[in-house]
């Protein structure tokens, strides 16, 4: 393992909503009668079955608790070993699965109050993502201009598979709140389940449909650059979360080939898709589905051909790593602080202007 | 339709040499529809005419994605008066010869049935193509060995073509095509896997296929580039399935070969099933071995279109991470992303991984040695 940097910047924790009445102070009347009157269950995902190893990590797993539902806990749990000065919380509530718009939109303000209230106010070493109802770009741009405010909201959280590829021009009302707020996109692995997670249909085990995520962010990425999202938005900064990062060198290898043979087709791509990369994506650490040997992890990170790519992540309390041993062996001192502390400041414009 | 085509010169001068060839992806094309004639019975030569092919995509002719070029082809691969892939002298001049292919692999993808709604008439076509392969191109030219055509969606009319042909030294596999309507790996397909290795015929999987799925889980995208990226995609799906379902496990001769897809997905896709495999194995108790180590074995994957980092170099560490021996060098002819075999691997390799690559390997997968 390599030693983690004192101070470091942890860009991808998951706080739960233990269940919904804890939004109940957050919801209008409406929505909290239609939760009684209807019956309506947890908005929990398949994506992360409630017992499954991946889940939660054994030693965070607490009788009576939802992991990741008790702020003390995951101070005790992540913000403290890691000597974390700030971390960043991506709340992965179901509301984006909902087929209603209006209902995802009820739910995603619920949760961004709950956030601010229940976690912010209370633990100053954390920042947060803004829940988007993705469903309706329109409603997720007054959720943005709702909340960017509130400059302890860093970023704009979606999922990584929803109704349409995520490059394509509907979006792009969300990428202008964005950039106009100064926040990030992070895209989370997951998926609003409104097609089979791969493209041969429904997979029979839940480790392929976890497995499928890396694939999923590779077309994502195909999908935002070859549909000119970022020569539309130059400033805007995508962060992939949870993706795994050891399939990055593979696919832009193919991409870049591929826009050299057909960049006819998409003639606003103006810089190969490694460029773009370069200067506008980034990616969590967490998991590292690194190669069996010391030396191929180091000729991997040779082939990323950049250290300014990677962003320290524990992904707490999912199960991805024993004890402390967060970051792959074998990074020098100086990547370590990269990682853990250069790259988030360089990513997330807002950390700067909120540390004292 | 040919254009008149300037042949500039070219850098890398490193591998120039003329070696003696394998090509494991060729395109054969039907001249018209009507080659397959003598080889379906008049209903369907009657259905064709009136329905046609009707694949699980939107349009009667031609793809939903526009291609590159026109067939997706090389300007320079239409022979006089012919669509690219469709003329056997041509073919044998341009390629053959020109490459010193000693043996060339026909993948008769497009148009040949896997994919149609209708899946009777799926198999009759896809058997027509069988006999057309054998009549027009295998018989004639003794360097060219068929990849059988089988309607894998119905799996039972695919072993009963499988085991048809079986024992034919002209058919050398079994042709699936990546898009599958269910992940590859599920039950419904065990037949033909099991029919295919009892036959010691390897699996070929090409790219493409119409399955009825978005080809991302987040629908469907908007170009031809996003297509033709997305088959690296696809492929990790289909091989994921195939580990994980436990298909090698209980069908220990099977040897699979992803066509077209790229490489050097692989490794990073098998460290993330490892490292999930050790989190996650209670659910999959079937699975007795860490999933890269049934990949090591039973996977092969053909080089083009050849993976190309900036710095061309970091190929060979990929290789390496793959094993040399599981490559097979492919052209992919006559279609536009062609690879050269004179620039495929333009850096210093050792001879014996080269000769492995561009021939050995191939000669030893099929059998033809």
């Amino acid at each position: 393992m390599s030693l983690i940097e004192p101070g470091g910047i942890d860009c991808d924790i998951h706080p739960s909503v233990p269940n919904l009445t804890a939004l109940h102070p957050y919801l209008s009347d409406h929505w909290r009668d239609i939760i009684h009157q209807r019956g309506m269950h947890e908005l929990n995902s398949i994506a992360y079955p409630a017992n499954a190893p991946l889940t939660a990590r054994p030693d965070w797993r607490v009788p009576g608790k939802v992991p990741g539902s008790d702020l003390d806990l995951l101070r005790q749990h992540a913000l403290n070993p890691f000597r974390t000065s700030l971390a960043i919380a991506n709340c992965l509530y179901g509301v984006q699965l909902l087929f209603s718009e209006d209902m995802g939109a009820g739910f995603a303000k619920a949760v961004n109050d709950w956030m601010a209230r229940e976690w912010l106010d209370k633990e100053p070493r954390l920042r947060a993502s803004i829940v988007v109802p993705a469903q309706n770009p329109e409603m997720a741009v007054e959720e943005i201009n709702r909340v960017a405010p509130d400059k302890r909201f860093v970023q704009v959280l979606m999922l990584v598979m929803g109704d349409m590829p995520l490059g394509k021009r509907h979006y792009w009302p969300i990428y202008q709140a964005a950039e106009k707020h100064g926040l990030a996109v992070g895209i989370h692995a997951g998926s609003a389940y409104r097609h089979p997670v791969t493209p041969l249909g429904w997979p029979s085990y839940y480790t392929e449909d976890y497995a499928a995520n890396a694939a999923a962010f590779q077309q994502a990425l195909s999908s935002l650059i070859c549909e000119g999202v970022f020569t539309k938005f130059p400033d805007l900064k995508v962060v992939l979360l949870e993706s795994g990062f050891t399939w990055l060198p593979a696919h832009l290898w193919r991409l870049t080939k591929f826009w050299r043979g057909l960049r006819m087709e998409v003639p606003w791509v103006d810089r190969s898709p490694t460029e773009v990369v370069k200067s506008n994506v980034r990616l969590t650490i967490t998991p590292c589905d690194s190669p069996p040997t010391e030396d191929m992890f180091q000729t991997l990170m040779e082939h990323m051909d950049s250290n300014e790519l990677l962003l320290f992540s524990t992904d707490y309390p999912h199960w991805q790593f024993e004890g402390e041993d967060v970051l792959p062996p074998g990074l020098s001192r100086e990547m370590v602080r990269k990682i853990m502390i250069d790259n988030p400041r360089a990513t997330y414009a807002r950390l700067t202007e909120t540390v004292a | 339709m040919n254009v008149q085509v300037t042949t500039r010169p070219t850098p890398s001068a490193v591998n120039q040499s003329k070696l003696a060839t394998a090509d494991c992806d060729i395109h054969p094309q039907r001249r018209s529809d009507k080659d397959l004639h003598p080889y379906l019975e008049q209903r369907w030569i009657e259905h064709m005419q009136m329905f046609g092919a009707r694949p699980r995509q939107a349009y009667q002719n031609g793809p939903a994605y526009p291609k590159g070029q026109p067939n997706a082809a090389r300007r320079d691969a239409w022979p006089p008066g012919g669509k690219p892939g469709s003329d056997l002298p041509f073919l044998r001049e341009q390629l053959l010869d020109a490459n010193n292919c000693v043996l060339g692999v026909l993948n008769a993808t497009g148009d040949n049935g896997q994919s149609y709604q209708n899946r009777e008439f799926g198999a009759a076509i896809c058997h027509a193509m069988n006999e057309w392969l054998i009549h027009e191109w295998l018989d004639p030219e003794p360097r060219l060995k068929g990849s059988l055509v089988v309607p894998y969606e119905d799996a039972e009319a695919a072993v009963k073509e499988i085991e048809r042909y079986a024992g034919d030294p002209r058919f050398v596999q079994v042709l699936m095509l990546n898009r599958t309507s269910e992940p590859a790996g599920q039950k419904r397909y065990w037949k033909v896997y099991e029919a295919a290795a009892a036959a010691n015929l390897p699996v070929g999987v090409h790219a493409f296929g119409f399955g009825g799925h978005a080809s991302s889980g987040s629908g469907w995208p908007s170009y031809y580039i996003e297509d033709m990226v997305g088959h690296a995609q696809s492929c990790q799906a289909f091989v994921t399935s195939m580990i994980v379902e436990g298909v090698f496990e209980r069908v220990p001769g099977l040897k699979l070969v992803m066509i077209e897809g790229g490489f050097a997905w692989v490794p990073p896709m098998l460290w993330r099933l490892d490292k999930l495999w050790k989190t996650l194995r209670v659910e999959t108790p079937h699975l007795k071995r860490l999933p890269s180590e049934y990949a090591r074995e039973q996977l092969w994957l053909t080089t083009q279109p050849m993976e190309e980092p900036l710095k061309r170099e970091q190929v060979l560490d990929t290789i390496e991470w793959i094993g040399w021996d599981r490559l097979l060098f492919a052209t992919d002819y006559p279609h536009w992303d062609y690879d050269d075999p004179a620039h495929v691997l333009p850096m210093p390799v050792a001879e014996e991984k080269k000769r492995g690559f561009f021939l050995n390997n191939a000669v030893a997968l099929y059998r033809q040695g």
